[in-house]
């Protein structure tokens, strides 16, 4: 294949073909190093394949963290190195490397103590030297898919046995999805002439999977990573696409069965600089090799306790790689090394590589018998490690699997039955083709399999360190975690292995140990005189590989990161120049400001246009509940703190309803509309809320009462015209009497309002003569109109919620939220009255408990600044002299009484009346007088509203 | 031992010293020792606040006669699981004094154990998506003033300053508006918290036991006498409870039934990157905060399941809300990845404050319902529990945080939502 | 997660809202002593295994149900004689 596709990798020019990964295509092009180590800053080189891969992290531009062997190479792809400067080739930070005795493991929490005021200049160092790549500063130009799918069987992995899984699953009608992220390394730890069926066994498995492909009930899931598995048989998967559309889908998926057919992963092994570019797993040296045309290096040697490697050794070499040496720990390897000798490979049974050679590339090794003896140097640019197998069971264990220790193996396999996800393959300790497809063909459907079965792998990871040799150990190279430092740990007592981890970081790196931790825990094991078994190793956490934000956020992103709710006026506000706010879920106009009017003057204007002339309001977004049956009275009486057996038809009233724990909930009206029909209206905010209460309390508590209960907050558009000159409005508009006497206050009226069906309510939360007008929400915006065009002359205005806060201060109204903040009474709130003393209520026996009682509790009262110009600080806290004894809950300029003024609760406040107390806002320095009056402002005889 | 002995100190001295002899020669930092018959004091549960209650009982109070029992390993629960955030901007009187208290022993914290911490005031700050948000966050700041808490309002400029990556346009779906800083918050390092007091705590004497369940608190009219425990009984005349999410389990071993329900809370971080966000934010209409660890990565949290639970794991809806609340304040963090997830088990209590307190039966104490924010409580929770335990009463600062609270309505309900633990 | 709501199947647990204890009173009848009214507020099972709970299927039919689930698995349980 020729390579022609340009390319840059930290500013100079490569070129790649159309199936290489930036590792494939850098490796081709002999770039050996490609970053710098997370601590040391050590030169790097491509040492997996996949998502194991701690070295080849690359920058894309604004993206950080980019894994080669994970970015299929495009033209004009800009990669680079990361975590240096000012390049992975010379990296000043490597100073570290120098420093290194001084850095063992947590050495941070032994130093950086004194004094105590550099500690922010250590962490700054601290912080600059760590992480990877840059974070982002560019908006996402990508979309995000998301998709939902229900399967019977779920197969996860796309390996012979995955496609062995799939094919047993797949029958006509049931839904099989079989999810691949196409990288199938079992294939490259084996055997490279094994055939299935009589054809290669890569073939086989093409052919199988094409079958699989045609079937009508079974999907096919490619370059799809299954990365979590959690309750009720979900499992969630990202699946990378290509061309113009989302750059990600990310599948939920809910099976009714999980078959896991996910590999396992091969282990470095661990000598002094086995770190060095050069240095590389066999597997992955043998997919880049076979799969790309892109070879490790020109002499290799291979390092291997398992029979596999014996194959890459073939491939390789017949790749056209030389083969220096395969060194081996075992006295006795399979019959792959049988041919491995036969094809003229030098095979080194009984020894150990104990040494990498080269700072900045490997130039061969030293290596010597397993029992100690003379060292022999192997030239090699390129060392292959393969150290062993270990089970891929991250989703197993988090499905709530356990594992058992295997002495063979020596790793950890699922223990069947110890959860409903079933497992398959190497997953499950297979470690010949024949055995993978066996467990899920049953004998009569088992395609004929030839290969070589491998002898037991030797279990040995970290080699011994002569003496006089230098050189690090690693463990872990995504985190520098060495050989030392976990003895360290062990040595201070870290006796667990997730200490151990927490305490030298190892498996904590972005690939969760899938390459170091059974390695590191097998060490830790030793160190501390126990059983790998009995040790055990850390649990890996979801998700199995990282996965990118924008992808689990999927279309949750931008404007639609949270549903925004609009009446059916929106379009009338829009167009003209209402300023909208968010309000809960809701969008609601919050002032319509003229042009060269500050906010100020603007809610001012609306505010006195209301209380001299008309004013109009959308009140749409208030929840509504149509309440029908015959026992409706009963549950109002039990649901408000007053008494509601005497409502008559055609009338309305106020009340206050307590939560089960006695602090006021909600406030509103419910009306009566025939003899078994209410309307009930609650705050905006508080809709769902009150559903739900009500819903608890008529389904669980009282099933007996005969009362329907329907939601309706949508159903109606409400607009609410407010102001002395409000029924005139409202006379040009209805069809039917609007006098006082006809339409009293708290009266209610139904019949035809410009043609349309409407329900007119008679009732104020500005303190105005007001009328609230309900109709079917679609011909919401046409009765706004036409009071618009009849208000004209009359002199309406609409006004929004500044507005409306206003007037419901000047009038003492409390809010939930406000006043009612979750922690007052309707005693606190001035309201104790109300309480009915005939009848009982939800909340009443939880205020008996004696706190409720006492004089000091904070009480709503009214605040005015001594000198009515004098604004009131806001977000107030009130002091007397000494701690605070209360807040501001609403502070503002009341137009219609020009002054400020201020709804506040305060403890025993209105014990306090007249008192002249501190509203005090430390953080704006502010502190002003003010004095404690009745929280009415306004006509508290309500002679307005009766007009 | 003596943790500030010149020799085996932690310094930058000893480090370099060390460094000589290939640190082979630095000391375990807590015995292993297997349980005595009886102990003056038994605490059960080896997280942040078992451990500081012994350190501070022993340091404090010279119990040292005392043991941590740790059914698992050291700060395994929640204390080796949390995000981490320190900070005592309450609004509340009760919770600002005491975790103001706690703040203030953070800052000296790493000094006094001789174990780095690793506290980092970077601030923390709130922000506010409406006006009456910034009205909230204003009231707030105001009242922790008032309590000399320092607190400090954050404009529009201001914030653009602190957090480059914050997107400040005013058609976000949820705009910035402002925001309220309390500069000596921030977070800490959980592992070395648990670390730092064993150390402590051992070197005085105390015995640290792992691997050492209770199973049992044997009490004889109506006074405790001792735990049952897998390694057998131990006898004590008093015994703390210090178990966070266990705390219901535990009380009912004594035949309590407490306010307290337990809750899964999960949290995640991103792969590290290169310092991105210096500071911690939060939002409160997003129930989310996110903070950059020290090693690079983006921390994040929100809200619990909302169901009973003792599973340590939870559903990925929360986690992806996180993340979604993350982008919509820092859309360009869309191509991070999330590297890690994981769950703990909240001690969640009726008002959404804890309880460090007496209980009914004599000889034993509760240390528990932290809810979300029982990390930062740690010195504090130890120091007013070893109080409590030493003298057989409160100190003042936890006086209102009492078990009787439920029974009389003296609630300290923070976000006023009521006894429905999954809404705090 | 997944809820088996008795009226619609199982569904999304998004859909629904929690409600706690099932053996908690519904309602805490006006009568109640002060301690009651503590005890039916407060006082909540909290096992480490099959607990009674209350759903509520807000985004779907709006019926309160009680369910038994395993606190430690997370698994629905069918509902105990
Ligand atoms: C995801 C998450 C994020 C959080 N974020 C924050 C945050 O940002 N800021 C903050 O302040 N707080 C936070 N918290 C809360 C905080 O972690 C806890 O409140 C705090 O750590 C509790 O400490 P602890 O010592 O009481 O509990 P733990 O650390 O849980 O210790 C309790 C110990 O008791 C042991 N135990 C239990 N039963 C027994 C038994 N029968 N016998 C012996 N031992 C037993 C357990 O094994 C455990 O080790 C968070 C919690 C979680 C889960
Ligand atoms: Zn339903």
């Amino acid at each position: 294949m020729i390579r022609r596709i340009p390319f840059r990798f930290d500013g100079r020019e490569y070129r790649g073909h159309e199936r290489d990964t930036l590792s494939s295509a850098l490796l081709a092009n002999g770039v050996r190093i490609v970053g710098r180590s997370f601590k040391y800053h050590r030169p790097r080189g491509i040492f997996g394949y996949g998502a194991d891969e701690p070295n080849a992290l690359f920058q894309l531009g604004d993206e950080p963290n980019c894994r080669g062997g994970l970015t299929p190479l495009t033209a004009g792809l800009d990669a680079r190195g990361q975590n240096a400067w000012p390049s992975v080739g010379f990296d000043l930070g490597a100073v570290a490397g120098l420093a290194a005795p001084l850095l063992p493991a947590g050495f941070y929490y032994k130093t950086f103590m004194a004094p105590r005021r550099l500690w922010p200049l250590y962490e700054g160092l601290i912080r600059r030297a760590a992480g990877l790549g840059r974070a982002p500063r560019a908006p996402d130009p990508h979309r995000y898919d998301t998709r939902h799918a229900h399967v019977e069987v779920l197969v996860v992995g796309g390996g012979p046995a995955g496609i062995a899984a799939a094919m047993a699953a797949a029958a006509p009608g049931r839904r099989v999805m079989l999810v691949d992220d196409g990288a199938r390394l079992g294939l490259m730890a084996g055997d490279p002439d094994a055939r299935i069926g009589g054809q290669p066994a890569a073939d086989w498995l093409a052919a199988r999977e094409a079958e699989l492909a045609a079937m009508p009930d079974v999907t096919l899931l490619r370059r799809a990573t299954a990365y979590a598995v959690s309750d009720s048989g979900r499992v969630d998967v990202i699946q990378h696409l290509d061309g113009g559309g989302a750059r990600q889908c990310r599948w939920v998926l809910h099976a009714g069965r999980i078959i896991l057919a996910t590999g396992a992963q091969e282990r470095p092994l661990v000598f002094a600089d086995n770190d060095r570019p050069g240095v590389m797993l066999a597997s992955a040296a043998r997919a880049y090799a076979t799969r790309h045309a892109a070879l490790p290096g020109r002499r290799a040697v291979i390092f291997t306790g398992d029979d596999g490697a014996y194959g890459t050794a073939l491939a390789l070499q017949a790749a056209g790689v030389e083969i220096e040496a395969v060194v081996d720990p075992r006295p006795h390897a399979g019959p792959l090394a049988e041919a491995a000798r036969t094809a003229g490979i030098r095979c080194l049974p009984g020894q150990v590589v104990v040494k990498a050679l080269g700072a900045r590339g490997v130039k061969g090794c030293l290596a010597r018998p397993i029992e100690g003896g003379a060292m022999r140097r192997l030239n090699a640019d390129t060392l292959l490690v393969s150290g062993g197998f270990t089970p891929n069971l991250q989703l197993f264990t988090q499905a709530g699997g356990r594992t058992g220790f295997d002495e063979g193996s020596g790793a950890f396999l699922p223990v069947a039955g110890s959860t409903a996800v079933e497992c398959v393959g190497g997953c499950a300790g297979a470690v010949s083709l024949a055995e993978a497809l066996a467990h899920s063909l049953p004998p009569d459907a088992m395609p004929a399999v030839e290969e070589a079965i491998p002898a037991p792998p030797s279990t040995l990871s970290v080699m011994p360190k002569p003496r006089g040799l230098r050189g690090k150990r690693f463990i872990d190279l995504h985190n520098d975690v060495t050989v030392e430092d976990l003895n360290l740990a062990v040595r201070e007592g870290f006796g667990h292995i997730e200490q151990v981890k927490r305490y030298t970081t190892l498996g904590m790196g972005t690939d969760q140990g899938r390459t170091s931790g059974l390695i590191g825990a097998g060490h830790a094991a030793g160190q501390m005189g126990r059983a790998l078994a009995d040790v055990g190793v850390t649990r890996p956490r979801p998700p199995v590989s990282p996965v990118t934000f924008g992808a689990l956020a999927g279309g949750h992103v931008g404007p639609n990161m949270a549903p925004s709710r609009v009446t059916p006026i929106q379009p009338w506000h829009d167009a003209n120049g209402a300023r909208m706010a968010q309000v809960g879920s809701w969008r609601r106009p919050q002032l319509y400001p003229r042009a060269h009017e500050t906010d100020q003057q603007a809610i001012d204007r609306e505010v006195l246009n209301t209380r001299t002339a008309v004013g109009i309001v959308d009140v749409s977004t208030l929840g509504k509940f149509d309440l029908r049956g015959r026992d409706v009275p009963e549950l109002l009486n039990r649901v408000y703190v007053n008494a509601w057996s005497n409502l008559p038809v055609g009338r309305c009233r106020y009340g206050v309803m307590l939560r089960e724990d006695g602090m006021v909930l909600d406030d509103g009206t419910t009306s009566r509309l025939g003899e078994n029909h209410y309307v009930m209206t609650v705050t905006t905010g508080n809709a769902e809320r009150v559903q739900a209460h009500l819903d608890r309390l008529l389904q669980l508590a009282w099933p007996e009462l005969d009362v329907r209960l329907t939601p309706v907050t949508e159903q109606w558009a409400a607009i609410g015209i407010a102001g002395p000159r409000a029924r005139e409005v409202l006379a040009a508009l209805a069809e039917f009497d609007v006098s006082d006497a006809a339409l009293p206050y708290m009266a209610l009226a139904q019949g035809q309002v410009v043609g349309i069906p409407a329900r007119v309510f008679r009732i104020s939360f500005s303190g105005e003569r007001a009328y609230e007008v309900n109709v079917p929400a679609q011909h919401g915006q046409a009765l706004w109109e036409a009071a618009m065009a009849a208000g004209a002359q009359h002199g309406i205005m609409p006004y929004g919620t500044e507005a409306m806060l206003t007037m419901r201060a000047e009038k003492g109204f409390f809010m939930p939220g406000f006043e009612a903040d979750g922690r007052t009474t309707l005693d606190d709130l001035g309201l104790g009255r109300m309480m009915s003393r005939k009848k009982g209520c939800v909340g009443q026996a939880a205020l008996r408990r004696p706190a409720f009682a006492a004089p000091d509790r904070k009480q709503m009262v009214g605040l005015l600044t001594l000198d009515a110009a004098q604004p009131m600080p806001r977000g107030a806290q009130i002091v007397a002299d000494g701690p605070s004894i209360g807040h501001i809950t609403a502070g503002l300029y009341s137009a219609t009484l020009e002054r400020w003024i201020a709804l506040a609760l305060v403890e025993g406040g209105r014990a306090r009346m007249g008192e002249t107390l501190t509203a005090t806002a430390p953080m704006a320095g502010q502190s002003v007088p003010v004095r404690v009056v009745d929280p009415v402002f306004l006509d508290p005889e309500g002679e307005r509203l009766r007009g | 031992m003596d943790i500030f002995d010149p020799v085996t100190a932690f310094s930058f001295l000893n480090l370099a010293r060390n460094a000589l002899t290939g640190h082979r020669n630095w000391a375990r930092m807590w015995r292993s020792p297997p349980p005595q018959p009886a102990y003056d004091v038994v605490l059960v549960g080896g997280g942040g606040h078992g451990l500081a209650t012994a350190y501070y009982l022993a340091k404090l109070h010279g119990i040292r006669r005392a043991a941590v029992l740790e059914k698992s390993w050291l700060g395994g629960g929640n204390t080796g699981r949390n995000t981490t955030m320190v900070r005592s901007n309450y609004l509340l009187r009760p919770n600002a004094m005491f975790y103001e208290h706690s703040l203030k022993l953070w800052e000296g914290l790493s000094g006094e154990l001789n174990y780095n911490v690793m506290f980092s005031q970077r601030g923390c700050i709130t922000l506010a998506h409406t006006q009456s948000d910034l009205t909230g966050l204003m009231r707030r700041g105001n009242a922790m003033r008032l309590n000399g808490i320092d607190a400090e309002l954050l404009d529009r400029e201001a914030l653009a300053r602190r957090l480059p990556a914050l997107d400040l346009s005013p058609t976000a779906r949820l705009p910035v508006l402002g925001g309220l800083e309390q500069p000596r918050a921030g977070t800490a390092r959980h592992d070395a918290v648990a670390w730092g007091y064993a150390r402590a705590a051992d070197a005085m004497g105390v015995d640290i036991i792992q691997n050492c369940e209770v199973t049992g608190i044997r009490r004889e009219g109506g006074r405790v006498t001792g735990v049952e425990t897998t390694l057998g009984f131990i006898a004590a005349p008093k015994v703390g409870l210090c178990v966070a999410g266990s705390s219901g389990l535990l009380g009912a071993m004594a035949g309590l039934r407490l306010p307290i329900e337990t809750h899964v809370l999960q949290a995640m971080v991103s792969e590290p990157v290169k310092p991105v966000l210096d500071a911690v934010v939060a939002s409160g209409a997003l129930h989310f905060y996110a903070s950059q660890s020290d090693k690079g990565e983006l921390v994040m949290g929100g809200d619990i399941d909302g169901h009973n639970s003792y599973a340590q794991r939870g559903s990925p809806v929360p986690l992806d809300h996180a993340v979604e609340s993350c982008l919509a304040l820092f859309p360009a963090f869309s191509r991070l990845r999330q590297l890690r997830s994981w769950g703990g088990l909240m001690d969640m209590t009726m008002d959404g404050s804890p309880i460090i307190a007496k209980t009914p039966v004599e000889g034993l104490y509760l240390n528990g319902g932290w809810c979300y924010g029982g990390f930062k409580a740690t010195p504090a929770g130890g120091w007013c529990f070893a109080h409590t335990i030493a003298r057989d009463e409160p100190h003042a600062l936890n006086a209102p945080f009492s078990l009787d609270r439920f029974a009389t309505g003296a609630l300290i309900d923070e976000r006023g939502a009521g006894a429905t633990p999954w809404l705090h | 997660m997944l809820i088996p709501c008795p009226h619609c199947g199982p569904r999304a647990a998004e859909e629904f809202e929690y409600g706690g204890d099932a053996s908690a009173p519904p309602t805490i009848p006006t009568e109640a002593t002060p301690e009651q009214a503590h005890a039916a507020l407060h006082l909540r099972a909290n096992p480490r295994g099959p607990h009674r709970e209350l759903w509520y299927h807000a985004a779907g039919c709006r019926q309160w149900f009680t369910a038994r689930r395993d606190t430690l698995t997370h698994r629905f349980l069918a509902e105990a004689p």
